[in-house]
């Protein structure tokens, strides 16, 4: 039981359109989960399936070793990409409505709310309409609803889109001591720079297909390019540069002749840095040598690139 | 079940502490009752304007013969040329001035007569004038034939024939039209609260979609179970809203009554909120005996089986159509996307409360009065209409009632089942409105 969702072969058709085809998926326990693609890749499908909001055409997911009932939305939190709040009804009211129907009664709901609104401080928006409140104190409320009912996995699509940076960060503190505690938790986004930093697992997701998952650091280690970025000081002229050139794969050099800094990035097969290096040491002071590692973004651009030259 | 029970109360609590919903549950009793006020105190106002006719009779003819009634005064001028009369009677403002010139006889007399007037005249002050002359001709007629004075007033007596059922009762003039009347203010009242209130279902959704909160909402609940909840919720509103405007309303009428003393046989001809309200007694005005007898026959309705298959043909009815106004709700965006919808649904109510009031009216059980009836679309109105004369041998026969009612639950269990698929869809879609094919496609997601 390491897994707290298995989605096995799940796929949907819109019409003549696949928005998921044949998706696999292994979640672990207590992870954060990076589900990422370019807009209308079918996570947002996806989701909803794991939502039980749209169901299947063939295939079925499992949440922490049972077969998805209706009677697990208690166990789901999810912050929809399109989320809202009834605007013309008060803050108080409201997340106790929506509390309650996931299943809290009305007093174990307003504890947990009295813990949450004193924790963000706006326990005096209580009784003021969401129409009174700025877009990044409706954020804070809806996070509160999505997270209240203390959810197994927590689901979020678009997490960071709408938020101010500084919202953004208060939110991405939550959702690690949320993880702390145990909880598992599914990010969903097209901007794959938002969430790389957070995500310990990844699934790629391209034209309703998915076309890698795995650890992201293992991911990572599979896609390096053995191209290392290197800075060099005192470097007296641009002769180093020449002699680089002749022994190795230089590219996109940069010289500043004033500052006598050279900067350059080098492509060493088999990454055989220990000849690199012993051939600078006599002829230059190395202040940076860094190995790119490719993005998130990078990575599914490859790989796309490669499901198509395969078919 | 909780969580249906939960959105039924949000729902209901919503729409009653809506403000706008409060001042119209509040102003518009207030607004009927001023206008039924208005209208009677204009009636009256427009009774007592009595038109004065100045008459220049130069003939001997017709001299008794116009007297001043209620509405027009007829003032004698004697002993005046035309050209004088004429600038008397503008002078003084009356509404015109009648000229019988001296003539051989009563006809040539009558046929040389004029009317003269500034505007054109009154048709009630000129249709008073040609009864005169009319009756004075005919009168004179009759007596080159022999007939006495005495023997022309006999011949005037109005007749009427004396109606009976089979069975010895008095059957009373009209009582088909008063009791599709009964039937059809049910029949309205279900219109209206379909109108009203389905539309309030609709925006309710809308709301829930432009605001963007329906996708957390239904990862708790079923969107069946949304739409369900909101449905009722939205009627037990106007329920509660119907209840406080029947009450204030009839309260308000009866201190306004009260204390402005106003005549209650006029309220009674311009009163009541349909514009089919005609009154649909026979033009002779009843008298009071008659008007009791009335009264016993609207009593002896068979206000039971009325009530009851009210309720049924309410609910259902209610239920069918809001469901496609949640519906429609679902497929767009906003409210100015629904017109092109709203149009086909309301089509059927109008239809039946048109025909109905044509056709049942007329003939209670005639085939058109039958289809309509039976017609899951319009028969919540059109049933209602003809169930005032009863079920069985007399009024609607049971098989009729049995096959409306079983179209209806048909219709009723597959329309929801239709709506709540697109609703399912529907409200998950942004973006641009959906055609009818885009709908049908809906349906098989």
């Amino acid at each position: 039981m390491s897994n707290i969702l298995v989605a096995h072969e799940v796929t949907k058709q819109f019409g003549m359109n696949f928005a998921l085809k044949d998706i696999s998926l292994e979640i672990p326990k207590n992870s954060i989960y990076g589900i990422l693609g370019p807009n209308g890749a079918g996570k947002t499908t996806l989701l909803r399936i794991i939502n039980q909001i749209t169901y299947p055409d063939s295939g079925h997911i499992i949440l922490d070793g049972e077969e998805l009932k209706p009677h697990h939305v208690a166990q789901i939190g999810y912050l929809p990409e399109e989320r809202g709040l009834y605007k013309s009804m008060k803050v108080g009211e409201q997340v106790l409505y929506l509390a309650r129907l996931k299943g809290l009664s009305r007093t174990e709901a307003r504890r947990r709310l009295k813990y949450w609104f004193d924790r963000f401080e706006i326990g005096d928006w209580w009784n003021r309409k969401i129409q009174e409140l700025s877009k990044g104190m409706a954020q804070k409320i809806q996070f509160i609803v999505t997270v209240l009912h203390e959810p197994k996995l927590l689901i979020f699509d678009e997490p960071f889109s709408g938020f101010d940076p500084i919202n953004a960060n208060i939110i991405k503190d939550e959702i690690l001591q949320l993880k702390k505690k145990g909880t598992s938790i599914i990010f969903s986004t097209h901007r794959m720079e938002s969430v790389e930093e957070l995500c310990e697992y990844i699934a790629l997701l391209n034209r309703a297909e998915k076309i890698l998952d795995g650890r992201l650091s293992d991911i990572k280690k599979a896609f390096r390019n053995n191209s290392f970025k290197v800075v060099l000081e005192s470097v007296e002229s641009r002769e180093l540069l020449k002699q680089l050139e002749e022994a190795f794969q230089i590219s996109s050099p940069l010289y500043d002749i004033q500052e006598k800094v050279l900067g350059f990035t080098v492509y060493l097969p088999q990454a055989n840095t220990s000849e690199f290096l012993s051939f600078l040491s006599t002829r230059a002071n190395v202040s940076s040598f860094v190995e790119t590692v490719p993005s998130a973004n990078d990575i599914f651009i490859q790989a796309v690139q490669k499901m198509e030259v395969h078919g | 079940m909780d969580k249906l029970l939960l959105i039924i109360q949000r729902e209901y609590l919503a729409k009653v502490r809506n403000k706008s919903f409060v001042i119209m549950t509040f102003l518009s009793p207030i607004l009927i009752v001023g206008m039924i006020v208005l209208i009677a105190y204009l009636a009256k106002v427009n009774d007592s304007d009595k038109k004065l006719v100045a008459v220049l009779n130069e003939s001997g003819y017709f001299q008794d013969d116009f007297r001043t009634g209620s509405r027009i005064s007829f003032i004698p001028f004697k002993d005046l040329d035309l050209k004088s009369a004429k600038d008397s009677t503008e002078q003084m403002g009356f509404s015109g001035l009648l000229y019988i010139p001296s003539e051989v006889n009563l006809s040539n007399a009558a046929e040389q007569a004029v009317f003269f007037s500034e505007n054109a005249p009154n048709s009630m002050v000129l249709g008073h004038l040609e009864n005169v002359f009319q009756s004075g001709l005919r009168k004179e007629r009759l007596q080159h034939l022999g007939v006495s004075d005495e023997q022309y007033e006999s011949v005037n007596d109005l007749f009427e024939i004396r109606t009976s059922t089979y069975g010895g009762e008095m059957n009373l003039k009209g009582i088909n039209e008063l009791k599709a009347f009964f039937g059809g203010a049910f029949g309205y009242l279900i219109m209206m609260f379909i109108i009203i209130y389905g539309g309030f279902v609709m925006r309710s959704v809308i709301e829930e979609k432009t605001s963007r909160i329906i996708e957390l909402i239904i990862s708790s609940v079923k969107p069946f179970q949304l739409m369900l909840g909101k449905i009722i919720g939205t009627s037990l509103a106007g329920l509660t809203q119907f209840c406080i405007w029947i009450i204030s309303a009839s309260l308000l009428l009866i201190v306004v009554l009260l204390f402005f003393d106003i005549d209650t046989t006029l309220l009674g001809s311009t009163g009541g909120m349909a514009p089919e309200s005609l009154s649909p007694m026979a033009p002779a005005a009843p008298d009071v005996d008659e008007l009791q007898l009335y009264f016993d026959e609207v009593f002896r309705l068979p206000w039971l089986l009325l009530i009851v298959f009210f309720i049924i043909y309410f609910i259902l009815g209610y239920l069918i159509y809001s469901s496609i106004y949640a519906a429609i709700g679902a497929a767009v965006d906003n409210e100015t996307d629904t017109q092109q919808f709203i149009f086909p649904i309301i089509l059927p109510l109008m239809l039946a409360i048109y025909v109905g009031f044509f056709s049942v009216f007329n003939n209670p059980h005639g085939p058109i009065a039958v289809g309509f009836s039976l017609f899951p679309l319009t028969s919540p109105i059109v049933m209602l209409m003809r169930l005032p004369g009863g079920i069985g041998a007399t009024g609607v026969p049971i098989w009729q009632l049995i096959v409306s009612l079983l179209l209806l639950i048909v219709t009723f269990v597959g329309i929801v089942w239709l709506a709540a698929k697109i609703y399912r869809v529907g409200i998950l879609m942004y973006g641009k409105k959906p055609s009818y094919k885009e709908l049908y496609k809906w349906l098989k997601y």
